[in-house]
């Protein structure tokens, strides 16, 4: 074969091998939506969302408390990460100068990378020791700080895009500075702050080692914030790795609805994003 | 503005707030930077009781902490290689896997699909790394783990057992299975960010290979994709620093074992792993405080792999942070 | 604004008031764990505003947590070591035995059934030097059984178990080779195999994996409907683990008891003793400050050790002796 075809041929191959390495990771997610949907799907039923789970070795039962548990956390580390993520990222973006600034940022990428079993014993020392409680408090706080980062960044980010000539325009008439970031320009970014915001949900509704000796597990509804819960990614967990056939159904269950909520959350968070996108450009 | 209140409807909390604080900028200024530094704060706090609980075994072992290699709980001595041995090799392993298949799949969405196309698939790539760990986890028990243990291992040991990677009964669970689901985890990352890389590649230096006379696949290779290389081994460390700090889907599949194996078919622990698994349970001082310290020495890693991604990538595409 | 603060109020108020049942945490085994989640379900229901949350991480969670206050009370089946209950400083911390049960080897192995297990073939396997399903030690044990040629893949625990303290202080007691390398605890420097979490765990890694042994609570295999040996007792014969072999092994202890209940019975002597078995303790403070959740523990332990013993056998746990549980009833009069 003489040169040329064996370039032409090796151009062939190597693209096709790429194309073959598209196919194999892309259709990873359809592979994994498609054994949780067969698997999880029969399990799914109104006693799945409304019941307590029973003892090993019972069938029945469901993970209502799981449910609920999970969302308790998320209200919990939204009540306080959203506030610090935004505000924070009104800092970044309007009042900061010089170095301050950036030490905040490179600590909130620090943050960001901290690995969640390690934020789990931070929240455990911070918390669960002082209380003398494992609680919800705890959990919240773990899940917390893994949803600041996500919203800082994105607050300053969608701040920062806002075109200089809206604040100079509201400064000019008179404003505040306050004022302006109130009225102008948080509005204008509004779309890219709420996909951070939804986004660092996404994230945190799916994690559970930080939960793992944090806010621990209930068998019962939890009543007080300062009491274990329940959660859907650790009753995942425990089910999964436990030898009853029952509790395996319902940790697929579990699963395909904390899927699909977090892939609903994250196709919303961008839906959210392109409409305010093409806002500004219309 | 004090005019128009008389005659306007009654003015609601907010408007009233803001015209109250003539000095508001300042307040605002304040309360902002409030929150900001908070973040500062809990940070420097975070590192700071990693530190003072791991005190007690940073004590009694000092730097032989990281050499030793026995956990043994009933004698108190306690060595994290193990834990680092197997938190590399596995990142490693995921790595060899998804380097390849990962940046094949940027250079096809980069440069030969059409951009509908491209940025579907990126769309589905990126909503591949929303799935929570656990999940992975769930899928690896019940689907991969069967899979290594009936096929892919026994052939393995078929084929390449003469080697000492590849020795030792297939368990199903072991480096080689958390490695795999690692690799899984981390494609996003490095399609993702190698595809962006790829793409800030100017024009002019396709077209110049192209005119010299290179196919397409000899232009990708040899300019293009050099030109992006920093921004692509960004995307790796990226990837690498998430891998290390995996914990759940690890922890289901690894198969716990405290020792340092070299068959990549045996079972073995990640530092996430045995935190996960023994902190609730580290009767002790010493035990507990050994697994502070290794939550540290894996911060520390991360720390250093995610700075140096963040600097490449900035380098490449200008455009900071990714956070898929 | 001032109408929805209102409704906030009034939410969060009645979500309080609706939320009054008391909460008790607790922590700890899981060898006990499906007989504990029973009673604690059925005292529930008797007693609808008292909610016993029993969390099964571990004897060794158990053990930590108690030490630390965060569970009121806590589980396990290694009784707690002094050095332990040293470091417990804020009361004394009182052992009261809730049932009786057996651990047994589990295993995986479809061409074979009913083996048989010497306490040296056991510490062989564990220790690493029995590799394989047909090793002559094996072989001597079940005379004219087929063995396969097969590795055998270990499973023990990962996390600190009493299950675990029970199965090494066994293998210690008949084993020097394993009491001087490796020794009794909760938590033991594996020499080979598979880490499993929770009696659970190990059941389910045994379960999945062909070829594979464990060591589980009775209840686990049972439930799980998976195969599980018979060992040589001290007396010298093979005997497989159920309510009266348990209850045999723990005769002697029945009529000996501790004034602190911390006692071992494995490798009991007598002609039918299982010879892994053990009692499970609950460990509670001796000085609970909070009222009504130091009368909700006394109600829960005085009908445990009496109502709550029938439910033992049912899930192939012994109960406890009845001079054992007179014995105890005197020491719920320790708790103030």
């Amino acid at each position: 074969m003489d040169r040329i075809a064996r370039r032409n041929l090796l151009n062939n191959v190597m693209l096709t091998v790429t194309g073959i390495c598209t196919v194999v990771t892309v259709s990873i997610l359809f592979l994994i939506l498609g054994y949780l949907v067969v698997n999880g799907w029969r399990s799914i039923d109104f006693s799945f969302f409304t019941k307590l789970p029973l003892s090993p070795g019972e069938t029945g039962g469901g993970v209502a408390n799981a449910i609920v548990g999970s969302g308790l956390l998320i209200l919990i580390a939204g009540a306080i990460g959203i506030p610090v993520g935004f505000l924070g990222g009104i800092y970044l973006a309007e009042f900061g100068e010089k170095t301050v600034p950036m030490l905040i940022r490179y600590t909130a990428d620090l943050l960001n990378g901290v690995p969640s079993i390690v934020i789990g014993i931070f929240a455990w020392t911070v918390i669960v020791v002082p209380m003398h409680h494992f609680s919800a408090w705890a959990g919240g706080f773990a899940l917390s700080l893994m949803m600041i980062p996500i919203g800082l960044r994105a607050t300053e980010q969608f701040l920062r895009g806002v075109p200089n000539s809206l604040r100079e325009g509201s400064l000019a008439l008179g404003a505040s500075k306050t004022r302006t970031i109130i009225s102008v320009i948080v509005p204008a970014a509004k779309q890219g702050i709420l996909t951070g915001m939804i986004l660092g949900v996404a994230r945190v509704a799916g994690e559970t080692a930080p939960l793992l000796f944090t806010s621990l597990n209930n068998q019962f509804w939890s009543n007080k914030l300062g009491e274990p819960t329940a959660s859907l990614p650790v009753i995942i967990y425990t089910h999964a790795i436990s030898p009853y056939e029952d509790w395996h159904r319902q940790a697929w269950a579990a699963g395909l609805v904390l899927l699909v909520l977090v892939l609903i959350a994250n196709i919303a968070s961008r839906w959210v994003l392109s409409r305010g996108a093409s806002a500004q450009r219309g | 503005m004090a005019t128009a209140a008389v005659t306007a409807p009654p003015q609601s909390r907010a408007r009233k707030l803001i015209d109250f604080s003539r000095d508001g900028d300042r307040i605002a200024h304040l309360v902002t930077f409030l929150f900001a530094a908070s973040v500062f704060l809990v940070t420097v706090f975070l590192v700071y009781e990693l530190w003072i609980h791991s005190g007690p075994s940073r004590a009694k072992f000092g730097f032989s902490f990281l050499t030793g290699r026995t956990w043994d709980p009933v004698a108190e001595q306690f060595g994290a290689l193990p834990f680092i041995y197997g938190t590399v090799l596995t990142s490693l392993i995921a790595l060899l896997i998804s380097v390849p298949l990962g940046v094949g799949a940027a250079i096809f969405l980069s440069e030969l699909a059409p951009p509908q196309l491209s940025n579907a698939c990126t769309f589905l790539v990126e909503l591949l790394a929303a799935v929570p760990s656990v999940i992975f986890g769930l899928l690896a028990i019940f689907t991969l783990v069967p899979l290594m243990r009936q096929y892919v291992e026994p052939f393995l040991k078929h084929a390449l057992g003469f080697l000492p990677l590849f020795q030792g009964p297939a368990f199903g669970v072991g480096y080689l299975t958390a490695g795999l689901i690692l690799a899984i985890m981390t494609f996003p990352f490095i399609i993702s960010i190698s595809r962006e890389a790829l793409l800030a590649v100017p024009r002019e230096q396709r077209e110049a290979a192209l005119a010299l006379g290179a196919t397409k696949w000899e232009s990708t290779w040899q300019v293009v994709v050099p030109f992006a290389r920093l921004g692509i081994i960004g995307s790796i460390f990226l990837a690498l620093a998430r891998a290390l700090g995996e914990t759940m889907a690890v922890t289901m599949v690894i198969g716990n074992d405290t020792g340092i194996h070299t068959s990549l078919l045996s079972p073995g622990y990640t530092i996430a792993a045995i935190i996960a698994n023994e902190f609730t349970e580290a009767t002790g001082d010493i035990y507990l405080s050994s697994l502070v310290e290794l939550g540290l020495v894996l911060f520390a890693l991360t720390m250093v792999l995610n700075g140096a991604a963040q600097l490449l990538i900035i380098a490449t595409t200008g455009k900071g942070s990714k956070q898929p | 604004m001032k109408r929805q603060m209102l409704w906030i109020a009034l939410f969060a108020a009645a979500w309080s008031m609706a939320a009054s049942a008391e909460t008790i945490n607790a922590a700890g085994a899981t060898f006990p764990a499906p007989i504990y989640q029973k009673w604690f379900e059925e005292f529930h229901k008797a007693h609808p505003d008292i909610q016993i949350n029993y969390q099964a991480i571990g004897s060794g969670g158990g053990i930590r947590q108690l030490t630390e206050g965060t569970v009121d009370f806590g589980a396990s089946d290694m009784p707690m070591t002094d050095e332990q209950l040293s470091k417990v400083t804020k009361f004394k911390v009182l052992h009261f035995p809730t049932v009786i049960g057996g651990i047994v080897p589990t295993y995986n192995l479809p061409s074979a059934s009913s083996l048989k297990f010497s306490g040296a073939t056991l510490a062989g396997i564990y220790l690493g030097t029995i590799k394989k399903w047909n090793d002559a030690a094996l072989k001597t044990d079940n005379p004219g059984v087929n063995l396969p040629n097969e590795d055998i893949t270990v499973v023990h625990r990962s996390d600190g178990s009493g299950t675990s303290f029970v199965f090494t202080d066994y293998l210690s007691k008949v084993s020097p080779e394993w009491k001087s390398k490796v020794g009794s605890n909760t938590s033991v420097n594996w020499p080979v195999g598979l880490g499993g979490k929770g009696n659970e765990g190990v059941a389910g890694l045994v379960k999945q994996t062909p070829n594979s042994i464990g060591y589980v609570e009775l209840i686990y295999a049972t439930q799980n409907k998976m195969e599980y040996g018979s060992i040589k007792n001290a007396a010298g014969n093979f005997v497989k683990a159920d309510v009266s072999t348990v209850t045999d092994a723990a005769a002697g202890a029945a009529k000996e008891m501790p004034a602190d209940f911390r006692v071992s019975i494995t490798n009991a002597p007598g002609k039918t003793a299982y010879p892994i078995s053990s009692f499970t303790w609950l460990l509670i403070p001796s000085n609970i400050t909070d009222a009504t959740k130091k009368k909700s523990i006394t109600d829960f332990l005085q009908w445990m050790m009496t109502t709550g013993q029938a439910d033992a056998p049912g899930l192939s746990y012994s109960p406890l002796p009845k001079q054992v549980v007179a014995k105890e009833q005197k020491q719920i009069a320790l708790i103030k």
